[in-house]
């Protein structure tokens, strides 16, 4: 997904992981995802870059889909679908 | 002709049997779990413990974490203290550091001012406390195994160690039934 495509996604939930570093956006994302529908998209925020990389392992494995992410300043966003 | 059709029969359902039981260990041998030996006891190598433990657990892979010798003494409660030990097991409390936020750094110690430094950089990078990772582990659903063995052996009492949510004592065997089948088996 372009840039353009992932920032007009309709968020169900927006996780703020920016306060927390390896692996805190990991967890913070398994507490949220409970939260939401089959096909809903979710966003989490992270300052750390590493989480960029594990979050698509997180999803491959959890079956779920990335959708791809965005660099904002100093932080990132990262989509994905649940499945 | 008809009787050697039965034993072929038969025998062909043995070997079925075999085979059943052959894929259901390897199966077994595969489970989504992560077991580690952890016998290191410093601040650092806990640390990884900790922080790849909750990864996992993250990614809904089983974690069962096996702890003994110099990794016992992460477990220790600093609020408790246990009545009854002879003068050795005395030392070896002295000697130990009492908790996981005592744990000395493998590297660049420096008199305890290395992990006080490590201490002060983790939260201003907002990384978890130690504190902070138990707790989360805890409701994460990840095992403590404390080897009663090294217990003993290094004198610490079970009324020193931490209130931990699924905390068992057992020995070596355990280990290796754990780790046998689980899919990643470390030793740190």
């Amino acid at each position: 997904m372009t840039t353009e495509e992932l920032k007009a996604l309709t968020v169900a939930k927006s996780v703020d992981a920016r306060g927390t570093a390896c692996p805190g956006p990991l967890l913070e994302a398994k507490k949220a995802i409970g939260t939401i529908n089959e096909n809903d998209v979710m966003e989490v925020l992270s300052a750390d870059e590493g989480t960029k990389v594990d979050i698509p392992k997180w999803c491959n494995k959890q079956g779920h889909e990335f959708l791809g992410s965005v660099e904002e300043n100093g932080y990132f966003k990262i989509y994905l679908r649940k499945k | 002709m008809e009787k050697s059709t039965d034993i072929t029969m038969e025998k062909l359902l043995a070997e079925l049997e075999a085979l059943k039981a052959k894929t259901n260990r390897i199966e077994n041998a595969r489970n989504d779990q992560l077991s580690i030996a952890v016998i290191s006891g410093d601040m650092d190598k806990i640390m990884a413990t900790m922080i790849v433990s909750l990864a996992a657990a993250a990614m809904d892979t089983k974690v069962k974490l096996f702890f003994s010798f110099w990794a016992l003494a992460a477990l220790r409660d600093p609020k408790k203290s246990p009545k009854g030990k002879n003068f050795i097991s005395k030392m070896f409390g002295i000697m130990l550091p009492k908790g996981r936020n005592k744990l000395k750094l493998s590297k660049f110690n420096m008199m305890g001012m290395g992990p006080a430094m490590i201490k002060g950089l983790m939260k201003q990078q907002n990384v978890m406390s130690m504190d902070e990772m138990f707790k989360q582990a805890g409701e994460l659903g990840i095992e403590i195994t404390v080897c009663e063995m090294t217990m003993n052996l290094m004198g610490f009492k079970k009324e020193e160690i931490i209130d931990y949510p699924h905390l068992r004592y057992a020995g070596a065997a355990t280990f290796i039934a754990d780790s046998g089948e689980s899919s990643m088996q470390w030793m740190i």
